[in-house]
């Protein structure tokens, strides 16, 4: 589905990414971990075509994003992204984060779309704050919002930086459990987290990274029970402190 | 005193209503057709074309840096000329109203177009990043999520920047366009009662000044809280 060939990616003269290859089936659920600057924002947003990159290439269901045809606004559409911070966008309501894609993207009317707003926030679990504004939520409830907003696009894939990472600790387990209910039901997804415990649930694979490579890739429990490389055991170790 | 004086207004008072339409015409103008032109060299300023970022920045720094008053004499003699040479007009026809309308909305869109880029620029990166995953366009994540959100941003600043143009018109003077500012002290002139009449027309720019002003005031606290 998704599959990033030999990819380098540079900032000004900084490599951020060394010869990085992946391959995501439809369905799996990839867990992206590493240490802080070791690229896993970068990656994520390069799938998207959030940022460019220098060598390799980057597929989504066997297509090129350097195709010449590839219409970037397209393409993100078929893709969900979930942030660190959220993103909702404050002057809007909540309803109103849900629909504006859907009615200037998608061309869906006003009715339709509010029905698939509304529908989307039923399932996590906020539908009786449509009418609020993002600064009136919790952080966990903009992120569920954030997330809805991003399904409203009927994505194909999931993409997520981080997703509970701002959270208090007492909100970041209803995020999780919106993410573990879409996995469930078979959404393909690519999540950079540390949460380990959501990672050894449902994860199909975790690809580890330091310093702009993929280090080890490997099932979950098998990552988490038995890493294969030094660093990898290393950053697990000063997780678990 | 007083009263041969308010009666001297009284029995001007069509030059003075005739002077303030031109004032608020030109004030308005201003306003819209800057707020407009700088809209767009500001989301020409953040595009992803390099020429289109140059024009912007260069239009930007010839129109800051010229006087106001000068610009309004280039296109006194300037742009008559070629409204003339365009439409046919007749030289008879009086083209003082259009070019300082022009003079001013040129110089306004630059500065506007500096105060909407600096919004636009005050707004995370993490906001494009959001627009264009849902994918949208460029132009719609400017026109739906980024300039909706740098406009309230600005809107006090952009106030103040209405306020300067309505003080600023006064000197449409110099192309010998009769504004408000200007019938007042002719009719000062020709009735021996300058003084009076230039306190009177202080007295009107700072009654609408300061109105506005508290405006601003009154806005900016309620952004504040
Ligand atoms: N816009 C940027 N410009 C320059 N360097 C960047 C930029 N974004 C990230 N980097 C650098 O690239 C490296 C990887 O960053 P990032 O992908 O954010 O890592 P992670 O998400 O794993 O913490 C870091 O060293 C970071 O400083
Ligand atoms: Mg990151």
């Amino acid at each position: 589905m998704i599959a990033l060939k030999n990819v380098s990616k540079w900032y000004e003269d900084f490599q951020a990414l060394h010869d990085c290859s992946v391959a995501v089936e439809k369905g799996e659920v990839v867990i992206f971990c590493g240490p802080s600057g070791s690229g896993k924002s970068t990656l994520i947003k390069l799938i998207n075509g959030l940022e460019d990159f220098q060598k390799g290439d980057i597929l989504f269901k066997g297509k090129s994003i350097r195709d010449r045809d590839v219409r970037l606004p397209e393409w993100r559409r078929r893709i969900g992204m979930v942030f660190q911070h959220f993103e909702l966008f404050p002057h809007l309501s909540v309803l109103g984060n849900l629909t504006i894609a859907q009615q200037k993207v998608l061309k869906r009317d006003a009715a339709e779309a509010e029905h698939k707003a509304m529908a989307l926030l039923d399932r996590v679990g906020l539908r009786a704050h449509a009418g609020k504004y993002p600064s009136q939520l919790s952080g966990g409830q903009q992120q569920r919002v954030a997330i809805a907003r991003s399904l409203s696009m009927d994505p194909e894939v999931m993409l997520f930086d981080e997703p509970t990472s701002a959270l208090d600790p007492e909100m970041i387990s209803e995020v999780l459990a919106v993410m573990v209910e879409l996995a469930q039901e078979g959404m393909t997804m690519l999540c950079v987290t540390h949460e380990m415990g959501f990672a050894r649930q449902v994860a199909d694979r975790v690809v580890f990274m330091d310093a702009g490579t993929i280090v080890e890739t490997a099932g979950a429990e098998a990552f988490f029970s038995a890493p294969q490389s030094d660093r990898a055991r290393d950053f697990l170790g000063r997780l678990l402190l | 005193m007083f009263a041969l004086e308010w009666d001297t207004i009284l029995a001007a008072r069509s030059i003075i209503g005739a002077g303030i339409a031109v004032t608020l015409q030109v004030t308005l103008v201003a306003i819209v057709g800057g707020i407009a032109g700088g809209t767009v060299l500001a989301m020409l300023a953040v595009s992803g074309s390099r020429p289109l970022q140059l024009f912007s920045k260069y239009y930007v720094a010839l129109f800051r840096a010229v006087p106001l008053v000068m610009l309004l004499l280039w296109f006194f003699l300037i742009v008559p000329q070629i409204l003339r040479a365009v439409f046919g007009l007749s030289p008879s026809v009086d083209i003082r109203l259009v070019s300082a309308m022009v003079a001013f909305v040129l110089l306004e869109s630059a500065f506007f177009a500096e105060i909407i880029r600096a919004g636009i620029i005050g707004l995370s990166k993490g906001q494009f990043h959001a627009a264009a995953a849902l994918g949208m366009t460029r132009y719609q994540s400017m026109r739906y999520i980024i300039l909706p959100q740098a406009f309230r941003a600005m809107l006090p600043i952009m106030m103040t920047q209405c306020i300067v143009i309505f003080q600023d018109t006064s000197l449409v003077y110099v192309i010998s366009l009769g504004d408000f500012f200007r019938n007042t002290v002719s009719i000062g002139e020709r009735d021996g009662t300058l003084v009076p009449m230039l306190l009177l027309a202080g007295a009107v720019y700072w009654a609408i000044c300061s109105g506005l002003s508290g405006l601003v005031r009154f806005l900016q606290n309620r952004t504040a809280s």
